[in-house]
């Protein structure tokens, strides 16, 4: 026999709880609020006249493809801003195995560092 | 013999057979593949729904209580014979549930997904060798067995990588990815030899229980960690992960996700198993440089994603940070531990980092699927060219903004509740760490809203004007996935309390996993 207690129990986190079955309960709710505002505006909707048209201040539509903004230009503020964190990054990322090699080398150097020499030096202190 | 002898027989040789038969069958594919397309089709999809079944068999039994132990070889452990032998703990059941459900699906996709190329016999034959490889890494209780696995896995999923031969670049990153791998794999033999030297055991619980953390040991413990976090595409040593998951077909994407966690499955078992006595007066150094690995992998990761165009090489950015997330959670506990008045908070993390190895293979899984049925019906990866494909694609859309959803930790995904872990237990260890977390996850929600309105919004294309709706098969692998995803989202006490919190456990209790094979063993906890 199938048992839904266990399904519906609050998630313990530690210090805090989660319920999901609630949040989904309140999309529930928000999406049917939605629908009944949106029963209210259908009534003036007329298919395949000026409203149906893309409206540019009287300008021409451009083609489909230039309408569309592309990846490159989404978040293009915020990447402009950060140039230069980005940009070395992407310079660390050289596509070369030998770097990709020299990387390994560094990070067991500083593990070595602060595993082994860090440890003793500790433990002189 | 009745239903339940059978299944209790079963049940005693599931760790072998869980290995054997994708291994057996890896080998009979290329016949079967002579007699008929689908029938090798059919073939490799029931090989793995035979493992799966019994992994859940196992994994059913072993999160109940149980350790399982299986000897290839002498049985008498006094005896000085070369033996394997495989402990299947619940963290072993749990990875390999993981690795076997990537393995089932990506075989199911693949039908229709590559079904327009040759030599397909050598792809099926691939995966199941590959399959082998991973779920021995997380069977295995024995360190040479699992450097042996962790190259099968390496040399089929490089083969995989490079499967497009036609293009140089996929080529280029299998090669890349061959490299790096050996060379991880080198300094992981060269640390096995180190504790042969010492002990005269290769046993991971007969080393934990001699294991005196002398100088050699550091250093092993050193090229251990290194190793296997590059093999995990920790950051710096990330770079080879986007170039191979890029590049490779998404159904190998899909399955390498579960490679690399293999690998940080054995970066998981060293830190708490092996050096589980030893490392507890260093545990606070090896907990903090797993805690500053992750944030840094977290943040670097999701900046790269940020700038990025390519679809594929967005989201491999997108799951190096979630790599991050995972280090985060089982280094706050492993920081934690050796603070009594801390234990609950210990115990978050770890399920935290726990639950989130598997939400993260499902999310990022996904994405790459639909990555993958975008290529199949556009060929096009650069997300600068796609645009408005919502139209012709409604159930790929559907999909992908549930992985997108659950990737950014958004409620009531399942990448919500093992996220929420994460901040509250790192919170208490220190806020500025939930802070990265929590911005972390909203740069990763801030770029795949850029993939979904640079794919799928937008006006129609007319160039994406005969697009078509994915094939079946890849509808119902992206389908379960996403179901998945959500039944987890919604029920996520269940899954903790069943499968993640006895993982968690059996990491922290590493004396259980010794004491199967040494009983005489004291220490632990």
């Amino acid at each position: 026999m199938f048992i839904l207690e266990p399904l519906l129990e609050t998630f313990q986190t530690g210090s805090g709880f989660w319920n999901p079955v609630i949040w989904v309960d309140a999309i529930i709710v928000a999406l049917l609020i939605v629908v009944v505002l949106r029963g209210f505006g259908n009534k003036e909707y007329k298919k395949k006249t000026g409203q149906t048209q893309a409206f540019l201040s009287g300008n021409p539509e451009y083609e489909k493809e230039q309408m569309h903004i592309k990846s490159s230009n989404i978040y293009w503020g915020f990447t402009e801003s950060l140039k230069w964190v980005f940009d070395s990054l992407k310079k660390l990322h050289t596509g070369n195995i030998s770097d990709y090699s020299l990387w390994f080398i560094i990070v067991m150097a500083i593990l070595f560092i602060v595993l082994i020499m860090g440890e003793n030096l500790v433990g002189a202190i | 013999m009745n239903v339940a002898d059978l299944i209790d027989l079963l049940l005693q040789h599931s760790p072998a057979l869980i290995v054997a038969i994708p291994l057996l069958g890896a080998f009979i594919t290329p016949l079967i593949s002579r007699l008929n397309d689908k029938v090798r089709n059919v073939f490799v999809i029931l090989t793995l729904g035979l493992t799966a079944s019994l992994v859940f068999l196992l994994a059913s039994d072993v999160f109940s209580g149980n350790i399982h132990t299986y000897i290839f070889g002498s049985q008498d452990l006094a005896l000085p014979v070369v033996r394997i032998l495989f402990e299947v703990d619940a963290m072993s059941a749990f990875m390999v549930i993981i690795s076997v459900i990537l393995s089932l699906i990506a075989v199911i996709y693949s039908w229709s997904f590559m079904k327009e190329n040759t030599g397909l016999d050598k792809y099926y034959t691939l995966i199941l060798l590959m399959t082998a490889g991973m779920l021995g890494m997380e069977l295995t209780g024995d360190l040479f067995n699992f450097f042996v696995f962790l190259e099968i896995t390496s040399i089929s999923s490089a083969a995989l990588v490079a499967f497009w031969t036609n293009k140089a670049k996929s080529v280029e990153a299998g090669f890349k990815y061959i490299v790096i791998s050996t060379i991880g794999a080198l300094f992981i033999l060269f640390s096995i030899a180190l504790f042969y030297g010492q002990y005269n055991a290769l046993n991971m619980a007969m080393i934990a229980s001699a294991i005196q953390y002398t100088f050699l040991d550091k250093i092993a413990l050193v090229l251990l960690i290194a190793a296997l976090a590059m093999k995990a595409g920790v950051v710096p040593m990330h770079m080879w992960l986007p170039d191979a998951y890029g590049k490779a077909p998404s159904s190998i994407t899909f399955i390498l996700v579960g490679a690399t966690q293999a690998s940080l499955y054995g970066v998981f078992r060293v830190c708490f198993t092996i050096y589980g006595g030893a490392i507890n007066l260093s545990s606070i150094s090896v907990g903090w440089i797993l805690v500053i690995m992750g944030i840094i992998t977290m943040l670097l990761g999701v900046a790269m994603a940020i700038i990025q165009t390519d679809f594929k090489r967005l989201i491999a950015f997108g799951a190096v940070a979630e790599i991050g997330y995972m280090l985060l959670g089982i280094g706050t506990g492993l920081v934690v531990m050796l603070n009594p008045e801390m234990t609950a908070t210990g115990l978050a993390a770890m399920k935290g980092g726990i639950f989130h190895i598997m939400n993260d293979a499902l999310d990022v899984g996904l994405l790459f699927l639909v990555a993958g049925a975008i290529y199949y019906a556009t060929k096009e990866t650069s997300l600068n060219k796609l645009g408005g494909l919502a139209r012709n694609m409604k159930y790929t859309t559907v999909f992908f903004i549930i992985g997108l959803l659950a990737v950014s930790g958004m409620p009531p995904m399942n990448g919500f509740a093992s996220k929420l872990l994460i901040y509250e237990s790192t919170y208490h260890l220190n806020p500025i760490l939930s802070i990265f977390a929590i911005l972390s996850s909203i740069m990763l929600l801030a770029v795949f809203v850029k993939v979904f309105h640079s794919a799928f919004l937008g006006p129609a294309l007319p160039k994406f004007e005969n697009v078509k709706e994915v094939p079946k098969s890849m509808l119902i692998a992206m389908g379960a996935i996403a179901t998945i995803i959500i039944i987890f989202g919604l029920f996520p006490e269940l899954i903790v309390n069943n499968i993640v919190e006895p993982a968690a456990n059996a990491l922290i209790n590493y004396g259980d996993y010794i004491r199967e094979v040494i009983p005489s063993f004291t220490g632990g906890a």
